[in-house]
């Protein structure tokens, strides 16, 4: 195996490298075997630290958490996405005082830290005498700044596009939400696929942050855990945090079969240069009918 | 709550606080962005080397904590740290070690893609004409992927910058803790509205700072190659 970094080793290379993955193991190992240690050490394998999860009503109430955390992240997802849409559509505008208000904005929502939006709606509304359930607050603040990225997105998808593709829009008669909705966007979507799909997992790990405005989810829940008998602080942090990499596993697992499949379609623009040879028939022969009757005109 | 004559009094008023807000943002992001910048850079080598075991690590270390919400590394260090027994450490040390932590997975992640951007063909250029290890690296690999490396990863900087906002959630004082502070205290002028509108007016004025500096980096780097 050759790659940028080294050639294929020779016998001194094998050598040293085997030296390195001993290294690398003992470090590991040490690091590991010391955390174990002191778990050890503080009791943290104790049949007390784990006692809370043998009851069903423990699981049940996990259940419900991890309901909550999911309802949260779809309606942030389907929100996000919509906002996208509306955001990109809107910064793509050629009407300037349509542009730049909505790229303002936009670059705004997109500075702001969520946890910051959060607090603006959960804690600061009130004060203008509008009341936010932690709910509204947790899915409105990752709407707004997951649709600003999203929107990003889109309008990098849409302006990669070759120019060809909306001026052959325009000339085939198509107005330009036409152009825009049956032409650009698509593709754009298309092409900017794994990138929506990696700020989904952003979106729904962003939901954890809902504990800190006290939103009933999965962490909270932890935190809820760990003043139960025992005290079990790292067993709640542990599991909670298990279900969470499998969800964001899952997500982004997704996310590469989805890009491998994408980029297996021929009709992707970017893994394969156009070829023209690609072209199915029937467009080949409009187009020389079309010209052909260029030619009668002209005579 | 005493409100003041000005909307500005919830500046000036509480400027101790502000100070502080300021103070441990800082803090948290420098020290946070060194941890995750060395640990960063190892994870990312350990992912790029000729050793198997290295590079299996390094996967582990970025797929588990990549998928984990911020958040909850944090917790595990603030709140599960003390359950170890190990000697006590303030919360705004463990919760610059969890950042750390947390987005050195970002930096390997760009620094390995920065790499990966090389063309193979430079580097076997580069040992067909003799030069050895140390050159092929300091000569051609790196400099070409430093410079498709640094404006991800000031995206990864900024993005640090917008997470220490997270410790706030853990009664680090860094920029949102001042809604509390100021709302639980009853002499202290403006309501969280305001203070928050302060907080996130401050965030957009530092981002645009980073972005700016992100695209004249860009743009030098560009020029360059």
């Amino acid at each position: 195996m050759t790659s940028v970094l080294y050639d294929v080793p020779g016998p001194r290379a094998r050598r040293r490298n085997g030296i390195l993955a001993v290294v690398t193991t003992v470090i590991v190992v040490a690091i590991v075997a010391f955390v174990l240690w002191r778990f050890a050490l503080s009791g943290q394998f104790e049949a007390s630290k784990w006692n809370v999860f043998t009851y069903t009503t423990v699981w049940v109430q996990i259940g419900t958490m991890l309901l909550n955390t999911l309802k949260a992240f779809a309606a942030a997802a389907v929100l996000s996405l919509a906002l996208g849409f509306v955001l990109a559509i809107g910064r793509l505008s050629e009407h300037k005082w349509v542009r730049v208000p909505v790229a303002v904005v936009t670059e705004a929502f997109r500075a702001i830290p969520v946890l910051v939006l959060m607090m603006i709606l959960y804690y600061g509304l009130p004060t203008l005498g509008v009341k936010m359930e932690p709910y509204w607050a947790v899915v409105l603040a990752l709407m707004i700044y997951n649709g600003a990225v999203l929107a990003e997105a889109l309008r990098a998808g849409v302006e990669s596009l070759p120019r060809g593709q909306k001026e052959a829009g325009y000339a085939i008669g198509l107005r330009k939400s036409g152009v825009m909705m049956l032409i650009l966007l698509p593709q754009a979507i298309r092409a900017m696929l794994p990138v929506i799909i990696a700020q989904l997992v952003v979106t729904m790990k962003d939901t954890a942050l809902g504990f800190i405005i006290t939103y009933h989810e999965l962490l909270y829940y932890a935190k809820l855990l760990s003043t139960q008998p025992g005290r079990p602080i790292l067993q709640a942090a542990l599991i909670i945090g298990g279900i969470y990499i499998v969800m964001c596993l899952l997500l982004s697992w997704f996310a590469n079969w989805l890009e491998k499949r994408t980029h297996r379609s021929p009709k992707n623009p970017y893994v394969a240069p156009h070829d023209p040879a690609a072209d199915d028939d029937a467009t080949m022969t409009s187009v020389l009918a079309t010209q052909d009757l260029g030619q009668v005109g002209k005579q | 709550m005493t409100r003041g004559e000005g909307r500005v009094d919830v500046i000036f008023e509480n400027l101790d606080l502000w100070r502080q807000g300021i103070g441990f943002t800082l803090l948290v992001f420098f020290f946070g962005g060194l941890i995750a910048l060395v640990l960063g850079t190892i994870v990312g080598a350990m992912r790029v080397s000729p050793v198997p075991i290295a590079r299996a690590v390094g996967t582990l270390y970025v797929n588990l904590i990549r998928n984990t919400p911020l958040t909850l590394v944090f917790f595990f260090f603030v709140f599960g740290y003390s359950a170890l027994a190990l000697p006590n450490l303030s919360n705004t040390v463990l919760g610059i070690m969890a950042i750390g932590v947390y987005t050195a997975t970002y930096v390997a992640e760009t620094l390995r893609a920065g790499i990966n951007t090389v063309p193979v063909g430079q580097a076997e250029a580069a040992r067909a004409i003799g030069l050895p290890f140390g050159q092929v690296m300091s000569l051609v690999v790196l400099p070409q992927a430093f410079r498709s490396v640094v404006p991800p990863l000031m995206s990864v900087i900024i993005a640090l910058l917008k997470n220490t906002t997270v410790a706030a959630g853990f009664g680090i004082a860094v920029f949102p803790l001042l809604q509390s502070t100021i709302s639980n205290s009853h002499t202290r002028p403006g309501t969280p509205m305001e203070v928050l509108l302060w907080v996130a007016a401050i965030f957009v004025a530092l981002v645009m700072l980073l972005t700016w500096l992100q695209r004249t980096l860009e743009n030098r780097w560009r020029i360059a190659r």
